[in-house]
């Protein structure tokens, strides 16, 4: 049992490496830094988030959302001093890239130690929780590893399908930015108008659809007749990927602080939702772009004409929301 | 793209001292298999040259599959990069072409001159194909 831990850990370990490697070549690649970027990736590589304190949760939602902020404020401006030379798409794919890394790296950490900790106390108990949970570590690390290096690229990852499918329905009609990060096109669909949201790409972006929605409802004074909202999903086992299934809700991951201002909004407006989710696994979720999960985005488009054909009429006013990772997706 | 990352890092190399001793020995034990063959040619030595044989095959074997599981075991640790395709399409008259991809395409993305209408032509898909390795599903329900 501890030689399966020690085998996969050395596994872990050359993953990790490589991530950093990946990292610091991309960043001297694109970034064209003026010093050696390696000791500031690797304190990078070392940088913690602290959830807010959940004993009083009203209002934590809001701190949860002020706390993400920050970091995502810091983490652009580490990039931007990381790689001076870098454009706003390939700071985004570069700052996708380290986080990817940072993952690899805590993985990599949090299975150290408890194989140090089986070791030093001698527990047999402390080993087998971690030889039980290695296979979904495991798969999880390579999954990471293959993100790391379509972040690299500005490849478009499997996550990204929910707004490959906004970017299909809105190519060759005129975008706007909304807050934050993200566009929207007003576009004539079965004799409706759809408001078609998703992050701005085609850099590594999922901007803040939450925002994004609230702002179109509320310039159209909650006169809006659905929202369908479309995402990739986690498969079980022994579903196909790229299966599309459909259900109501706010379709959309993270750390929840979107989702929470949907739900609010919506519910203010008493404006019905659906979703669409396209099936995918982990791995497919942060690694390229499969072909059935390409695919997978026409097909959701026709269950998306659907729900509008019998959930709305004519003339009314919806909104379509293409949620994920935008990279290598434009608009 | 992908072919050029497979640089050797620490972890993949394998110790030279590792290789030498593998060698060593499959030096070793091919001298062994010469040796019993030309001691076979007496008939005064054949009982000695069954045992440098059989030598010579446990030094031969034992080098070989250590050479294999060395070669295994960086293999096992190489993150597999499948091929990523790009597909560029003619709006106007629907010419299609398929390339590997490269750094800085995306999705929608306007690229060369169509070579039939010389309009402009757009990437309209990116995407990895994988092989499923015997897909033969254990539980068919």
């Amino acid at each position: 049992m501890l030689r399966e831990v020690e085998g996969s850990l050395y596994k872990l370990k050359y993953i990790r490496d490589e991530g950093r490697r990946i990292a610091i070549e991309t960043i001297k690649e694109i970034g064209k830094p003026q010093t050696d970027p390696t000791a500031r990736v690797d304190r990078f590589l070392e940088y913690f988030t602290i959830s807010p304190q959940s004993l009083d949760p009203a209002g934590i939602v809001w701190k949860l959302e002020h706390i993400l902020d920050v970091r995502d404020a810091r983490f652009k401006d580490e990039v931007r001093l990381l790689a001076p030379a870098a454009d706003e798409t390939q700071a985004n794919n570069l700052e996708n890239t380290l986080e990817a890394a940072m993952a690899l790296n805590y993985i990599y950490k949090v299975i150290r130690h408890y194989y140090l900790l089986g070791k030093k106390t001698l527990s047999l108990y402390i080993i087998m929780q971690i030889q039980m949970i290695l296979p979904l570590v495991m798969r999880e690390a390579e999954a990471y590893a293959s993100a790391l290096k379509a972040f690299a690229y500005g490849q478009p990852i499997g996550d990204g399908v929910g707004a490959l499918v906004a970017a299909k329905l809105m190519h060759g009609h005129p975008v706007r930015k909304v807050p934050k990060d993200c566009v929207v096109a007003e576009v004539p669909f079965e004799g409706r108008t759809a408001y078609v949201i998703k992050a701005e790409g085609p850099g590594g972006n999922v901007g803040k659809p939450g925002d994004a929605i609230k702002t179109i409802i509320e310039e159209n004074e909650g006169k809006i007749a659905n929202i369908i909202m479309i995402d990739a999903a986690l498969k079980l086992e022994g579903e196909e990927v790229g299966e599309v299934a459909e259900g109501v809700g706010a379709a959309i991951g993270g750390p929840g602080v979107d989702q929470f201002k949907i739900e609010e909004t919506i519910l203010k407006y008493r404006i019905p939702i659906n979703a669409v989710i396209i099936k995918e696994d982990i791995g497919d979720a942060v690694s390229p772009m499969r072909k059935e999960i390409f695919e997978a985005a026409d097909k959701a488009i026709e269950r998306i004409r659907q729900v509008i054909l019998e959930r709305t009429k004519e003339g009314d006013k919806v909104i379509i929301a293409g949620v994920g990772n935008t990279i290598g997706i434009g608009q | 793209m992908s072919r050029s990352e497979n640089k050797s890092s620490a972890a993949t190399r394998v110790s030279s001292f590792v290789l030498l001793i593998i060698f060593v020995t499959l030096a070793l034990a091919l001298a062994a298999l010469v040796l019993a063959i030309s001691l076979y040619s007496n008939p005064e030595t054949q009982g000695i040259a069954v045992y440098w044989l059989l030598l010579g095959f446990i030094g031969l074997a034992l080098s070989t599959y250590v050479l294999f599981q060395t070669r295994q075991r960086i293999l096992r640790l190489r993150i597999e990069t499948p091929p990523i395709t790009t597909t560029i399409e003619c709006r106007k008259c629907g010419f299609k072409s398929v390339r590997e991809f490269q750094r800085g395409d995306y999705v929608f993305k306007e690229v060369e001159p169509c070579q039939k209408c010389n309009e402009k032509m757009i990437i309209t898909a990116i995407y990895r194909e994988v092989r499923e390795k015997g897909k033969t599903p254990s539980f068919p329900y």
